[in-house]
């Protein structure tokens, strides 16, 4: 699973001075709509691909960079690495989400696991788990199975341990096999919810 | 310590394993390497000696989110709130702005970002020692409300330093280790705004049902009241 994107992305170098800012020009380029499993919807004002700080995300998780503002609703079939602003609702059920030191997010989260560095800003809801790092700040409501809170976080709101879900059967091999041929990302999340 | 002044179980509730024989409670402290240090704590017992049992209760932590607090609550089974008492009202008045916590507009917007929340809203509130780095005015609004949002019956456990020559108090992260004892690790001192003795708590929380004060050897005064 680990290395889907490598498989799905041919390789480049590697150009944070051009990911980083969110240029007009990086803007107006043909957007990868069809590899890019991040659906934003409303408005968009540019999606980075590559981390932007010093706190390096996997290479699977696609990422928003700290100088990228999206305000709508985002659904991510694939590890996403946030570390810019978001405003609406983020939503990677299946899969886990990081939210970066320079991330701030006024949104209600939904995603399998929840890894925050940054600013949390509304209601959580991690299924597997959720990490609150220290000097990350999370204001809102959590509902989670397992959640774990570094010495020097912030934390206000309350805290609902759940149950976590059963993990169903016919879903995992199903992922297996599409990760090693295929580089479009399985729907599994629009199917199940 | 039992002193005379309690008044639990005036509603003819059982006081638990306590009563007037019973012995001061221990708080042997035991240092550990990163400079926090083990301590048991009756007040705390007598907390959850209280809740014991139940499961699904509301319970609110004032002392700021800690690992070893939320997984010991919400392994009971309870939901816990959780709120930086400190550190909210050290942004609010500065951390020594004791002048600003008699200011009605400030004392509003300070509980405001604290405690609201519904009336009876909780089943227990962990104090821990934030009371007594409030001004007289501060102090009497937040009991007020913390009295409000607790339902009748619901308990607060909330420390007290006894010594009332203390020119500086610690301020201590207060992380439950199990029923009995507490890690507490010390953040540093503040000027202590206000000290307490017995007479004085039981005024603070006249309103309540019951007050039970346990000294402690490191002169550490433990409340239970019982709203």
């Amino acid at each position: 699973m680990w290395n889907k994107r490598r498989d799905e992305d041919p390789p480049k170098p590697f150009t944070p001075q051009v990911s980083q800012a969110a240029t007009p020009a990086a803007a107006s380029a043909p957007a990868p709509v069809t590899h890019n499993p991040v659906d934003v919807k409303k408005e968009i004002t540019s999606v980075s691909s590559t981390p932007v700080s010093r706190f390096e995300p996997a290479n699977s998780a696609n990422s928003i960079g700290k100088s990228v503002k999206v305000v709508g609703q985002i659904f991510s079939k694939e590890d996403l690495f946030v570390d810019g602003t978001v405003e609406g609702t983020l939503e990677a059920s299946e899969h886990k989400l990081t939210i970066g030191p320079h991330g701030t997010i006024q949104a209600s989260i939904k995603a399998r696991e929840v890894l925050v560095l940054g600013t949390i800003q509304g209601n959580v809801e991690a299924f597997e788990r959720l990490e609150i790092r220290k000097d990350a700040k999370l204001l809102g409501d959590i509902r989670t199975a397992r959640i774990v809170i570094e010495d020097g976080a912030y934390f206000k709101g309350s805290i609902d341990i759940i149950k976590p879900e059963p993990v169903k059967a016919s879903a995992k091999p199903a992922a297996a096999a599409a990760a090693p041929t295929s580089a479009a990302p399985a729907p599994m999340a629009e199917n199940r919810r | 310590m039992w002193f005379p002044g309690s008044r639990w179980g005036s509603r003819g509730d059982p006081p638990g394993d306590s009563g007037p024989g019973r012995q001061p409670a221990s708080s042997r402290t035991v240092p550990a390497q990163d400079g926090s240090s083990t301590r048991a704590s009756r007040g705390l017992e007598e907390f959850f000696h209280h809740i014991h049992g139940l499961s699904g209760l509301t319970l609110l932590d004032l002392g700021g989110a800690t690992q070893q607090n939320v997984s010991f609550i919400t392994d009971l089974g309870h939901r816990l709130y959780s709120e930086n008492f400190l550190q909210i009202l050290s942004e609010a008045v500065g951390p020594d702005g004791v002048a600003d916590q008699s200011n009605p507009g400030r004392i509003e917007y300070f509980l405001r970002q604290t405690l609201d929340y519904p009336e009876g809203h909780f089943d227990g509130i962990l104090v821990w020692d934030v009371l007594e780095h409030m001004a007289p005015a501060l102090l009497a609004a937040v009991v007020e409300r913390l009295h409000k949002i607790v339902r009748p019956g619901g308990y607060l456990l909330a420390f007290f330093h006894a010594d009332d020559k203390l020119e500086s108090v610690p301020h201590y992260a207060f992380r439950i280790l199990d029923v009995k004892n507490l890690q507490v690790l010390q953040h540093g001192t503040r000027r202590p705004v206000q000290l307490f003795n017995n007479r004085s708590l039981e005024k603070l929380f006249a309103g309540s049902d019951s007050v039970k004060f346990f000294l402690t050897k490191d002169r550490l005064r433990e409340v239970v009241v019982k709203a």
